[in-house]
């Protein structure tokens, strides 16, 4: 802890990063889920697709997926980038089942009596199926945010990895308080990223606590 | 008002749902489809507002095709509702009543107001418009779905089994109302279900479909119980038919005196004695003993249905239900008035078919 104090200016600046790896990929990720997941939920060829593509990718290493990146999308080295691609897919194979499943948890009466009321497609998708999904959704995308902010770390390797570089670093100069400051780091902005999805999913969702 | 000409439906598997359906719904009725499941009396209804579409022949609302309207412009035209009522779980009652005004363009505001008002023409507190459907029960959830479908004042009402998942007594209830709303609505109203008694209670004209999607035959209840067009229809209008026809007679039963106690009276009781509250109405049958009782809560046979002088059906069933074989006869405020005994619904029903009262 005296490290992360006596360091302030360097553990802010690796947490900026840290934060922005992590939530940049979760927040592109998410997005490109929505479609993705709509078409495995609605499509059995989509879901034949997806899912095993999904399974597959999300068993790669995630160092080797990392080091590997750069070679195959040819950024410079120390782009961002080369960590928030590899960590977009990551999200998008954990997301995409969640999106699936949210939407197809949404019960088929009311999707019936919207269509039944004169909805369209997309304003349905928008104002009922998507706003319905949203309980099963977020609770994937906690997972998907955890799991992110943890994984940034291995970014080092590529010279990107937010707290990851206090640990390579710590590691070579045989400094345990810089790797142990680099954890509670990790630590703590996992349970506060999840706790504000929590609070984010109560707010958006005031129905899903109305139990008879 | 609604038109089917040579409907048939065949589904992709090749099952013919509805067949050459030919049927006219009158415009201001409540018309209801009967039949058991798989007779195409669901796809029929959900063809109407495209909801599917049929394999060949034409569908007019209004004289209009409805194959001619997109289906979102038709459907805002058509109210629905189903069983489950449907509603939004993510939104309170009143913006699940709002829903088609809002789709159709109204402005906010004045969609709630509307809202507003059709929870009170349905019956329900206008302080259950901020709860989520959740929070109401299974007969308030489909009274908020009934209310939706009516928001913007749509002529034709479909309704696919609304009350099939609530329980009987609700369900009774809910009937009454529809009725009570129909009186003061005048909607055209294509009501399906699977219960014939639902069927002969609420249709001005029922349509009875048979397995494999054809129109068995489609009359008044009366026609219907006096005179099935088949063996089907026979056998789905059921054994008691006889007994149903009754429903729709109103001849003159003669009440007869009977004897009442009240509770914590002394009385001399040599035959069965009604017991009834400080109001006159009924509590339950005191048998006859011996000598003079006291006339004790915990001694009384609870009594059988009452006849509140409306039907031939209630006033034998008011008899035949009651533990003296006598039928307690209220008035409107529920007081007793008398008695009435099965010879004498027999013998009304013999004089009503004698003028010619009784359909053939």
């Amino acid at each position: 802890m005296t490290w992360i104090f006596e360091n302030w200016d360097r553990f802010w600046e690796v947490t900026e990063v840290h934060l922005r790896l992590s939530a940049v990929p979760v927040l592109i990720g998410f997005v490109l889920s929505i479609p993705l997941g709509w078409l495995a939920s609605r499509s059995a060829t989509a879901r034949a697709i997806l899912f095993p593509v999904a399974n597959i990718l999300f068993t790669i290493p995630s160092i080797a997926l990392i080091v590997i990146t750069p070679v195959l999308i040819g950024a410079k080295i120390l782009d961002e980038i080369n960590v928030i691609v590899p960590l977009v897919i990551y999200t998008i194979a954990l997301m995409v089942r969640s999106v699936a499943d949210a939407l197809a948890s949404v019960p088929g009466h009311v999707t019936a009596a919207a269509n039944a009321m004169g909805y369209r497609p997309l304003r349905r998708f928008l104002t009922v199926d998507f706003p319905l999904a949203l309980p099963v959704t977020i609770a994937g995308l906690r997972v998907a945010t955890v799991s992110n902010i943890s994984m940034v770390s291995v970014g080092a390797l590529v010279g990107l990895g937010g707290y990851g570089q206090l640990f390579t670093e710590g590691y070579q100069t045989d400094n345990s308080a810089k790797v142990f400051a680099g954890l509670i780091g990790t630590v703590v902005l996992a349970v506060l990223a999840d706790g504000l999805l929590l609070l984010l999913g109560r707010v958006l969702t005031p129905w899903a606590r109305t139990g008879r | 008002m609604i038109e089917f000409r040579a409907v048939t439906k065949r589904f992709e598997d090749g099952t013919i749902a509805v067949d050459e359906l030919d049927l006219a719904v009158e415009a201001g009725t409540i018309t209801v489809f009967v039949g058991p499941s798989g007779c195409g009396k669901t796809t029929s209804l959900r063809m109407v507002n495209r909801m599917i579409d049929p394999t060949s022949g034409t569908i007019l609302v209004d004289g209009k095709d409805v194959l001619s309207v997109d289906p979102p412009t038709l459907r805002r035209g058509i109210g629905y509702v189903i069983q489950q009522a449907g509603l939004f779980p993510h939104r309170t009652v009143l913006d699940n009543v709002a829903t088609v005004p809002l789709l159709s363009g109204w402005d906010r505001r004045k969609a709630r107001t509307r809202a507003a008002e059709l929870l009170e023409i349905v019956g329900l507190d206008p302080a259950f418009g901020k709860r989520y459907p959740a929070q109401l029960s299974g007969g308030q959830q489909q009274r908020v779905g009934v209310a939706r479908a009516l928001a913007a004042d749509p002529p034709v009402l479909l309704m696919d089994e609304p009350f099939s998942a609530v329980d009987p007594v609700v369900r009774e209830d809910l009937q009454n109302e529809l009725l009570r709303l129909q009186a003061e609505l005048d909607k055209t109203i294509v009501f399906v279900t699977h219960d014939i008694d639902e069927a002969l209670k609420l249709g001005e004209r029922v349509a009875v479909f048979q397995t494999g999607g054809h129109l068995a035959q489609y009359a008044r209840p009366t026609e219907l119980l006096a005179a099935p067009a088949n063996d089907f229809v026979a056998s789905f209008v059921g054994r008691d038919r006889g007994y149903r026809t009754l429903t729709f007679l109103h001849a003159d039963v003669p009440v007869r005196p009977v004897a009442t106690a009240k509770l914590g009276e002394r009385v001399v009781v040599d035959d069965w004695t009604l017991v009834v509250d400080s109001e006159n109405r009924p509590r339950g049958w005191l048998s006859g003993v011996d000598g003079e009782v006291e006339v004790r809560e915990q001694d009384l046979v609870s009594g059988g249905s009452l006849y509140d002088g409306s039907t031939l059906r209630g006033a034998l069933d008011a008899a035949l239900s009651s533990p003296s074989a006598l039928g307690v006869a209220v008035d409107e405020s529920g007081a007793v008035i008398g008695v009435v005994q099965a010879d004498d619904v027999i013998s009304a029903l013999a004089k009503a078919r004698a003028a010619g009262e009784v359909p053939k």
